[in-house]
């Protein structure tokens, strides 16, 4: 693909309305490569949580206004590697027995990336001119690593950020314990499974811990602030836009 | 002997998750076997190919199950072995207990087995007054100890050498030591006589082949292969759908079974048994049975949704990479199958809406697919499981668990659905979240129905302005 024309901007609900500074940070990014963006101010959720939950009709709603807004746009980046996951891939089941639906989803499913995959791989761009002088580590998001198999992309951009030491924790690509409803529904199994998560960023020794996805951020970033461990948490975007 | 209840899990769990020594030994057997595996996986001459191509062997055996299966009883009636075929875990136990009574079995030994635990046939056994030894050394210790099993390869990973010291010293009589091997050959002693004496022996079915009408177990202590050939009954029990058509599939299988189960190549012995022992045998056991369970597997073969679970292998793999069993443990999906195989497998056999903390309780992290020797895609039917429970599904009888999720979520689609709404109620939000107790901008206790989240962290507030406000904001200034 060569340099799009115009990228439209599918930002989180999380980072839409807990983590701005995050949606911020890409469009900093992308900006500074010299992109035109364009944001359509109508989009919320993409149903991600509603899918997960077993809520297929409302699911199915959310795709259907998702598709509507998106369709046309030439491509689509996220800072979220689990939503674009869900366009891509779950849309897909979502209207396999509606043929009209599943071509309109199928489009879009080939023009949607994920933020640092579009970076590395439609781009083509390695280095962004950041520099973060931190220690940090970076937790592997499961829907991204594994259900979008991008994971090469994101550490490739961080071992560019100059001067940062990246540190690798144990177990970087298990799961925070996050799982949307399962946070809150099975709080406690949560809490055990990101409390090992924690405990291995913090046995990193780095300052700021880094991903691609704010629900696990937003998952960490709690307990972090709940045991009042000084370790900021960031998306990798804020590391990118930093100079 | 472990009762079916999964409609314990959260309370299950929590006992798990505090208990230390279990904690332990789940972290250690995670760190040892789950890279092992993958990297095994990753080292076997027939590349990556190996496993989507297993998968394709597996799949195309549940596929033609009803040509394989008959081939099977045919060629195992060949060699002199009597087939029966159970429709329901009643069945299968009242025919084994058929052969035994008729045969006066007195005592019988087992080899691990997980089908002959989902049929209950243990109890059932000893209610005819027969003495029934489990004689893997994990599945021995449990039944000494009357609980259930923490791993579905390794059962009893959660006993402390301390423990099993003092049950065998209790239990068998034994001086009391913490030595393994010492402890391994007072179990070793104990199990002999029972082999001596046994007049039947019970075995489950790893995997049988069509093409030559025989079943494989496979063991690393050696104990099923006594198990059936020195009782002078052998008698297999095999999940209808654990079958490939021939020796070359099989093989390949069986290989994955063992790198996913204990990371290892092939495991310490593999055993092939088509029927009793023939003329020119010198041991062996004089009538061999297959008991061939249903029990629910033709209901999930008819179900194009989750026909791929019947391609399981029950190798655990899967549980050596949850993040969500590593910190639960085994025991608290009340079921046979645990992990993430179980979370699956025990609804479908035993009722979606007794299981449903077990489809829900999940975090479909994918590991489990990364794992699986077959690649079986779990996460997939943990998802279409969670839509029968929230729309209700009469072919599987299943209610909508619960109306109050259903109306959050619908409400919530009308919100997400309409931009202004959405905005109205951000505002409102924005405005009511001032009450709620924080600490440095992080909301440290959340109403329901998010209190759960707040019960071990906290939240960080809603931003002043959404990221939609912003950019518009900035667009207008630009266009200015
Ligand atoms: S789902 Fe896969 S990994 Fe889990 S027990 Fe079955 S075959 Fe093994």
């Amino acid at each position: 693909m060569n340099k799009p024309e115009k990228v439209t901007l599918f930002i989180q609900c999380l980072v839409d309305t807990v983590f701005p500074e995050t949606g911020a940070a890409m469009v900093t990014v992308l900006e500074r490569l010299g992109l035109k963006l364009d944001c359509p101010s109508n989009q919320t959720c993409c149903g991600q949580p509603a899918f997960n939950a077993g809520h297929q009709r409302e699911a199915r709603a959310a795709a259907v206004k998702f598709l509507d807004i998106f369709e046309d746009a030439e491509v689509i980046v996220c800072p979220s590697g689990s939503c674009v996951n869900m366009v891509r891939n779950h849309y897909l089941e979502l209207f396999a027995d509606d043929p009209k639906m599943l071509v309109r989803a199928q489009a879009v499913s080939m023009k949607i990336y994920e933020f640092t995959e579009f970076l590395v791989d439609v781009l083509g761009v390695e280095s962004v001119g950041a520099r973060f002088p931190h220690k940090v580590t970076y937790h592997a998001s499961c829907h991204l690593n594994r259900f979008l198999g991008v994971d090469r992309q994101p550490r490739t951009l961080l071992a560019h950020i100059d001067d940062m030491t990246l540190i690798e924790m144990k177990d970087a690509d298990t799961c925070c314990g996050f799982g949307g409803t399962f946070a809150v529904k099975y709080s406690e199994i949560s809490g055990a499974v990101l409390e090992e998560k924690v405990q291995n960023i913090v046995d990193s020794g780095a300052e700021v811990v880094t991903g691609c996805d704010m629900g696990c951020l937003m998952n960490i970033q709690g307990m972090l602030s709940r045991k009042n461990i000084p370790i900021e948490v960031k998306h990798i975007a804020q590391l990118l836009a930093e100079k | 002997m472990s009762t079916i209840a999964p409609e314990k899990y959260k309370e299950n769990a929590s006992k798990g998750i505090a208990d230390p020594v279990l904690q332990k030994a789940l972290g250690g057997l995670q760190d040892r076997l789950g890279p092992a595996t993958e990297k095994l996986y990753n080292s076997q001459p027939e590349g990556h190919d190996m496993r989507p191509r297993a998968h394709q062997f597996r799949r195309k055996a549940i596929d033609n199950l009803d040509v394989l299966l008959s081939t099977l009883a045919d060629k195992v009636r060949g060699h002199g072995g009597i087939v029966h075929f159970a429709k329901t875990a009643e069945e299968a136990v009242e025919i084994c207990k058929k052969i035994a009574l008729e045969n006066d079995v007195k005592t019988v030994v087992k080899g691990k087995s997980m089908v002959t635990e989902e049929v209950g046939l243990n109890l059932a056994l000893e209610k005819e007054g027969i003495e029934v030894y489990e004689t893997d050394l994990g599945e021995y210790i449990l039944q000494l100890s009357g609980e259930g099993p923490t791993h579905i390869v390794a059962p009893a990973i959660h006993k402390t050498r301390r423990e099993i010291a003092e049950l065998f010293t209790e239990k068998l009589g034994t001086p009391y030591t913490e030595d393994p091997p010492t402890l391994t050959r007072y179990a070793r002693k104990a199990l002999r006589e029972k082999f001596l004496k046994a007049d039947m022996g019970i075995s489950g079915c790893n995997l049988a082949c069509a093409e030559t009408g025989h079943i494989v177990t496979v063991s690393n202590e050696g104990n099923i292969r006594m198990s059936t050939t020195l009782p002078k009954i052998h008698v297999a029990f095999m999940g209808m759908e654990r079958i490939v058509a021939n020796l070359e599939e099989q093989q390949s299988i069986l290989r994955l079974m063992s790198m996913g189960a204990a990371a290892q190549e092939i495991g310490g012995y593999v055993s092939y048994v088509g029927g009793p022992a023939q003329a020119d045998h010198s041991d062996g056991p004089q009538e061999f049975h297959l008991i061939i369970i249903d029990n629910g597997r033709s209901k999930i073969l008819a179900d194009p949704e989750f026909r791929e679970m019947l391609c399981c292998i029950r190798c655990g793999a899967c549980l050596n990479v949850c993040p969500v069993y590593g910190k639960i443990g085994g025991q608290a999906y009340g079921s046979p199958y645990c992990g993430p195989v179980g979370a699956v497998v025990t609804p479908l056999l035993f009722g979606i809406n007794t299981s449903a903390d077990l489809c829900a309780g999940e975090t479909l992290c994918g590991a489990c697919k990364q794992a699986c020797p077959l690649e079986i895609n779990l996460p997939r039917m943990l998802l279409a499981l969670r839509s029968k429970l929230s729309d209700g599904d009469p072919d599987w009888q299943v209610q909508p668990k619960s109306k109050g999720e259903n109306l959050l979520f619908s409400g919530w689609q009308r919100l997400n659905n309409n931009r202004k709404i959405y905005d109205t109620l951000l505002d409102l939000m924005r405005m009511l979240q001032h009450l709620l107790p924080a600490k440095q901008g992080m909301i440290t206790r959340l109403p329901w129905p998010f209190s759960g989240w707040t019960a071990n962290r906290n939240m960080k507030k809603l931003a002043p302005k959404t990221f939609m406000q912003q950019w518009k904001e900035t667009k207008e200034k630009k266009d200015s």
